[in-house]
C-alpha cells in the first residue's frame, strides 16, 4: 500500500469518525447555548388555559364571553401508551388520554381557542412577560394557548426525561430543540401572526400542542366548563373565531360598545 | 465457474460480504427512522442531546440507533478500504473501496444536514438515494473480491447481464420515486389498492397523487424487467438467483400493497424499503456476474443460508 493511499484513507477516515461518533463540541457548552435552568417556582399552573397576557395595554372595557358546546356522540379518545419511556409511564397513576377532543361533563368542549379574527384596530405591543409551555408528565401544559407575535415563549422541561420540542409553523421559522434535563428552559419568539402553530415531541409521539400567534391580546381558551372570556375589548365590530384542532373553525360577528359584555356561543358537532 | 484467481483473499471477500450485509441493516435502521417519524427526535448532530450515548427512549431509540449502526458501517467501510488497499492487486477495486469511504462520509454528512435543517425533502431524498448507491458499492465490492469472480464470464451470459443491468437502473429509479413519495408524506395520497382513487389512472392534479401513482406505474415496469431477468437467469443457468429475484419482486409487490392497506404499518413499510434494497443488490450482483457460492466457500454453510449471501449464489 502506498503512503499516498494511506494518507488519503486516513484523511477520509477522520470525518467518518467525527460523523459517526460525534465529538469536538463540549456537551455542556452545547446545552448552554439553548437552555438554562430556571427556578421551580417559575413553572405555571399545569393545564391553565392561556388568557390575555398581563401587562398588555387595556384598550377597552367591553368583553365577549361564551361557551363552546358539543353536539353528538363524544368520540372515544385514544388511551396514550407511554411504554416507550419508563419515566412517562411512571408519571401517571391513572390512564392518560389524547387531548384532541376533550368533552366536558356538561357537553362542552375544553381546549378551544377563541379569538378576535377581524376588527381589531390599532397596535398592541407584544408583552415582555413570557407565555410558558411546560413539558410535564410527558404532556404539554397548556395544550392550547395564545401568544402575541414578538412575545417571548418560555419552553420548560419539568420532566426527568429528555424532550425535543419541535414547532411546525408555516409562516414563522420552524425550530426543533432538545431539552435533555429537568428544569431546562428555552426562550423563543414568533414574529409573524399565524394561526395555528403546532408543536410536537418526536421522542414521545403522543405529545402535541397548538398556539395561536396574534398581533393583539384578545384571545382565550375554553376551560373545563367549556367557557371563555375575552376582556378589555374596545368598542367595535368584530369577527370572533373558535378553533378546535379536530373540528376546525367557526366564526360569528359581534358588536360591542362601552363596557358591555356580549355572549357569543359556539357549537361543534361530533 | 473457473478456478480461484490467485492473490484474492477469501477473508477479504467475506469481510466485504459482512459489510454489505451490515449496510442492508443500516438501510433497515434508516427505514425505521422514517417509518416511525423519529428523524427529528434527536435535534442535534453529530452528538445526540450533547452526548455520545443518550437515553434510548421513544423516538431516540430509532434515530440514535440508526446513528450507531451507521457508525458501525462507517468503521467497516474504512477497514474494508484499508484492507483492499493493502491486499487487492486490482487498482480499480481499490478505488471502489475509496469510493465507498467517500460515499459513507457523504452519507453521514447528509444525515446530519437532514437533522440540522429539519428534514428538507431534497436532502432527505438524497440521503435515501445515496444509501442505495452505497449499498450497491458494497455489493459490488463483495462480488468482485470473490476469488472466483471472472469478468469475462459476465459477458458470456448475455442477455442476462444486460437485462439485469437494466433492472438495476429501473429498481434504482423506483427507489428514488419511493424516497420522494416517502419524504413528501405522499404514501397514502392514494389510499386504495389495486385501484387508484377508484380508477385505473387517477386524476393527477396534485403532486402527492402524481408521485404515488408514479411509484405504482413504475412498479409494473420494474416487475416486467425483473421477470424477464428471471427467465434469462433460468436460461443462463442461474436458477437459484433467478428464483430469489422472482420471489423478491413478488414479496415487494405484496408489501407495497400491504403498506397502503395497513396505513403504513411500521414493520411492513420498513420491510418494503429493505426488500427494495435487496432487489437492487440482487440485480446488481447478476449484472456484474457474481460467482457461485459453491465455488466461493465449501466450508461456510451458514453463508449459503443468508439472504445476502444469496446475492452471490449461483446454481
Amino acid at each position: 500500500m502506498s503512503k499516498r493511499a494511506l494518507v488519503l484513507l486516513l484523511t477520509l477516515a477522520v470525518p467518518v469518525s467525527f460523523v459517526a461518533c460525534g465529538g469536538g463540541k463540549d456537551e455542556d457548552a452545547l446545552l448552554e447555548e439553548e437552555a438554562t435552568p430556571v427556578p421551580a417556582a417559575a413553572a405555571p399552573a399545569a393545564g391553565a388555559p392561556a388568557a390575555a397576557p398581563a401587562g398588555a395595554p387595556a384598550a377597552g372595557s367591553a368583553a365577549v364571553t361564551g361557551k363552546v358546546s358539543f353536539a353528538g356522540t363524544a368520540p372515544t379518545m385514544e388511551k396514550i401508551k407511554m411504554e416507550a419511556d419508563a419515566f412517562c409511564k411512571s408519571a401517571h397513576a391513572t390512564p392518560v388520554y389524547s387531548q384532541e377532543v376533550v368533552v366536558n361533563p356538561n357537553n362542552t368542549l375544553q381546549w378551544v381557542f377563541v379569538y378576535v379574527k377581524e376588527g381589531v384596530t390599532g397596535t398592541y405591543p407584544a408583552p415582555t412577560t413570557p407565555v410558558t409551555i411546560d413539558q410535564q408528565g410527558c404532556q404539554y401544559h397548556p395544550h392550547i394557548f395564545g401568544i402575541q407575535a414578538g412575545q417571548p415563549l418560555r419552553i420548560l422541561n419539568s420532566d426527568s426525561t429528555l424532550h425535543n420540542i419541535h414547532a411546525l409553523p408555516k409562516k414563522n421559522p420552524e425550530f426543533n430543540i432538545g431539552q435533555p434535563f429537568k428544569g431546562m428552559e428555552t426562550i423563543k419568539k414568533f414574529d409573524t401572526v399565524e394561526m395555528p402553530v403546532r408543536f410536537k415531541c418526536d421522542v414521545h409521539k403522543w405529545m402535541g400542542a397548538y398556539a395561536g400567534v396574534l398581533n393583539h391580546p384578545f384571545f382565550a381558551v375554553t376551560n373545563e366548563q367549556g367557557t371563555y372570556e375575552i376582556k378589555n375589548l374596545p368598542p367595535g365590530n368584530y369577527v370572533i373565531e373558535a378553533w378546535q384542532e379536530k373540528y376546525g373553525a367557526q366564526t360569528q360577528n359581534v358588536t360591542v360598545s362601552g363596557s358591555e359584555s356580549k355572549t357569543v356561543d359556539f357549537s361543534f358537532k361530533g | 465457474m473457473g478456478e480461484a484467481v490467485q492473490g484474492r483473499s477469501i477473508a477479504l471477500h467475506r469481510f466485504a460480504v459482512v459489510t454489505a450485509a451490515a449496510t442492508l441493516g443500516l438501510i433497515v435502521a434508516g427505514g425505521l427512522v422514517t417509518s416511525t417519524e423519529s428523524g427529528l427526535s434527536v435535534p442535534d448532530w453529530p452528538l445526540s442531546y450533547g452526548k455520545v450515548m443518550p437515553p434510548m427512549v421513544g423516538g431516540v431509540f430509532y434515530e440514535h440507533g440508526h446513528r450507531m449502526v451507521a457508525t458501525t458501517v462507517g468503521i467497516l467501510t474504512v477497514v474494508l478500504a484499508v484492507w483492499l488497499a493493502r491486499r487487492e492487486p486490482r487498482r480499480w477495486v481499490r478505488r471502489l473501496g475509496l469510493l465507498a469511504v467517500g460515499a459513507v462520509v457523504a452519507q453521514g454528512v447528509l444525515g446530519g444536514l437532514t437533522v440540522i435543517f429539519l428534514l428538507p425533502t431534497a436532502v432527505s431524498v438524497a440521503h435515501a438515494c445515496l444509501a442505495q448507491t452505497f449499498f450497491c458499492l458494497t455489493v459490488a465490492i463483495a462480488v468482485v473480491t470473490s476469488p472466483r469472480w471472472d469478468p469475462t464470464a459476465a459477458a458470456e451470459r448475455e442477455p442476462l447481464t444486460r437485462l439485469a443491468a437494466l433492472t438495476v437502473f429501473a429498481v434504482f429509479l423506483q427507489l428514488a420515486i419511493g424516497a420522494v413519495m416517502r419524504h413528501t408524506k405522499a404514501g397514502l395520497a392514494i389510499p386504495d389498492f389495486p385501484l387508484s382513487l377508484g380508477r385505473v389512472v387517477p386524476r393527477l392534479d396534485s403532486f402527492p397523487v402524481a408521485i404515488a401513482f408514479a411509484h405504482r406505474a413504475w412498479a409494473i415496469v420494474v416487475a416486467a424487467l425483473v421477470f424477464a431477468t428471471v427467465v434469462a437467469a433460468f436460461r443462463g443457468g442461474r436458477r437459484r438467483t433467478g428464483l430469489f429475484l422472482g420471489a423478491l419482486v413478488l414479496a415487494q409487490i405484496a408489501l407495497g400493497a400491504l403498506t397502503v392497506v395497513s396505513r403504513k404499518n411500521v414493520a411492513i413499510t420498513t420491510a418494503h424499503v429493505a426488500t427494495g434494497a435487496l432487489l437492487l443488490g440482487t440485480s446488481l450482483a447478476l449484472a456484474i456476474g457474481s460467482p457461485g457460492l459453491k465455488s466461493l466457500s465449501r466450508r461456510s454453510r451458514s453463508e449459503r443460508r443468508g439472504a445476502v449471501s444469496m446475492l452471490l449464489s449461483e446454481q
